[in-house]
């Protein structure tokens, strides 16, 4: 008995480590997530738009971001941009190239959510004297958002996966904090499954989020 | 253009239109004059342009060549479209003529009073309390004041028409456009929509129906126009349309469209 009582107390010297990474890593994801919603807004309207001097910097963007791996990404922004005087602070670094990353899917998500509207409704906008901005922004905005929650928290949890790669630009998130201590201990095994925990808790809160989401507003849409 | 007295002559005037999409020419040169409180009854086959000429009405369509007067005043398609100053005209006359849809496009994000609110507060900038009073006086009028905080999926089609043509009225319109407002709806539901319009044509709504209600256009109707591939083939008091059709393609539609007996089915008394 006592035998597991002090195995189990040998991990509460990293609890606070612990709450001080998780806390990173959920900053580092909700302004990630905001960048990337913005970015993914932005790539969207340029994308649809009729004039080619924004379609075709869009198209570059998603083409870009699609065809390299999120982890050269990083290294680009955090290494790359001080060569050409841009010295960012890990953390400014890290979210801006996970956010930007990410927002090429956002505005993917956002196009495929745009193209579910049947062209009726910003036409009885327009038939009752809406202009197009009014119309966006009362009529296809609030719609396209509701079908595009469910795709946007799948995003959203990627994001959160994603914030173990900077583990390997000095950000002592999750991933980075549980090799610290591997490193002092010499048991992986253990602590790769309590961080794997610590982030199951995080992605499960938002996969259940998404599900409830559905079933609310499926009822009218 | 003496725009003087714009109650004076026809409410709307269309002269020469044409509408093309491409190589196809959808609108082959349409004149009409519609006077105000007048019913005007548009029939004729699919494809042959007459949700077309509708949508040139409240500019979704710009015709190709062409005029129309609304009121007195030409519409200048290209300074409506174009221009800044154009865009708050556009605002106007698109609040004057109100619309109607086959497939009734009620936001389904917004309950059925705020359907009904939306364009007043929002493009007219009538104060929110007194778009939500006239809002609940007109659901009041069509007798569905207990679902005005339903949303819209939650009604029947032919509750969501009703409540379609009541948004449109909201924005107090000069004329009401209906393209095929009861095609989509179960047959049992299309007696309460036509109902509505019977009664707005009895006020004296001027209205354009594009219909297949036979029913409709004979008895509410005070004209009745035959579109036949981008042209206006017969154009008659609506009892003189039935009885006595001049154009062989008229006579083949009503043939054709009064052998399934819609004119008794649908009969609005
Ligand atoms: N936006 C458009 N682009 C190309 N063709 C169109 C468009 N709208 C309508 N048409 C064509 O114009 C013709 C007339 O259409 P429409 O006015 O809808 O006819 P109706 O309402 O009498 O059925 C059809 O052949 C249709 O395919
Ligand atoms: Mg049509």
């Amino acid at each position: 008995m006592d035998g597991i009582f002090e195995y189990l107390m040998s991990f509460a010297a990293y609890v606070p480590g612990y709450a001080g990474a998780f806390v990173i890593a959920i900053e580092v994801a909700a302004v990630t997530i905001v960048i990337s919603w913005m970015c993914g807004l932005v790539g969207v309207l340029a994308k649809l738009s009729r004039y080619r001097v924004l379609r075709y910097p869009a198209e570059f963007y998603i083409w870009f971001i699609r065809g390299t791996p999120q982890l050269v990404q990083v290294f680009l922004v955090y290494f790359g941009l001080p060569q050409v005087g841009l010295n960012l602070d890990p953390f400014v670094a890290g979210a801006l190239a996970l956010g930007v990353g990410s927002g090429a899917y956002v505005a993917e998500i956002f196009r495929s959510g745009l193209l579910a509207i049947p062209k009726g409704q910003p036409e009885s906008a327009h038939a009752l004297g809406m202009n197009n901005a009014l119309t966006f922004r009362r009529v296809i905005f609030p719609q396209m958002i509701r079908i595009v929650v469910p795709a946007l928290t799948n995003e959203a949890i990627n994001t959160l996966k994603n914030t173990s790669l900077l583990s390997t630009i000095t950000i002592m998130e999750l991933t980075l904090y549980t090799q610290a201590v591997i490193a002092a201990t010499f048991r992986p095994f253990e602590f790769y499954v309590i961080v794997s925990v610590l982030y199951l808790l995080i992605t499960t809160v938002l996969t259940q989020f998404a599900k409830w989401y559905e079933r609310r507003y499926a009822l009218y849409l | 253009m003496n725009p003087g007295s714009p109650t004076e002559g026809p409410l709307l005037r269309i002269e020469q239109l044409h509408k093309s999409f491409g190589d196809h020419e959808v609108l082959k040169g349409v004149s009409l004059s519609v006077a105000k409180g007048e019913v005007i009854a548009i029939v004729g086959a699919s494809g042959s342009g007459k949700s077309t000429l509708l949508r040139c009405v409240n500019v979704l369509e710009i015709p190709t060549s062409g005029r129309m007067y609304f009121g007195g005043r030409e519409i200048d398609y290209h300074r409506l479209t174009q221009s800044r100053a154009g865009a708050r005209e556009l605002a106007e006359l698109r609040a004057s003529v109100g619309m109607v849809f086959q497939s009734y496009n009620l936001w389904p994000h917004r309950t059925v009073l705020e359907n009904v609110t939306e364009a007043p507060i929002h493009v007219k900038g009538v104060p929110r309390a007194d778009a939500i009073a006239e809002a609940e006086s007109l659901l009041e009028s069509i007798g569905l004041s207990d679902k005005r905080n339903e949303y819209p999926a939650r009604l029947s089609g032919g509750q969501q028409q009703r409540v379609a043509i009541v948004r449109a009225l909201a924005m107090k319109p000069e004329i009401m456009l209906f393209d095929e407002v009861t095609s989509a709806l179960d047959p049992e539901l299309v007696g309460e929509v036509l109902d509505l319009m019977t009664v707005l044509a009895s006020q004296d709504m001027t209205m354009l129906v594009v219909t297949h209600e036979m029913g409709f256009a004979r008895h509410v109707s005070h004209r009745v126009i035959f579109v036949h591939e981008g042209e206006f083939a017969e154009e008659a008091p609506a009892r003189d349309f039935f009885t006595s059709p001049n154009h062989p393609a008229t006579r083949q539609f009503l043939g054709r469209i009064l052998r399934d007996d819609q004119v008794e089915r649908h009969d609005v008394h």
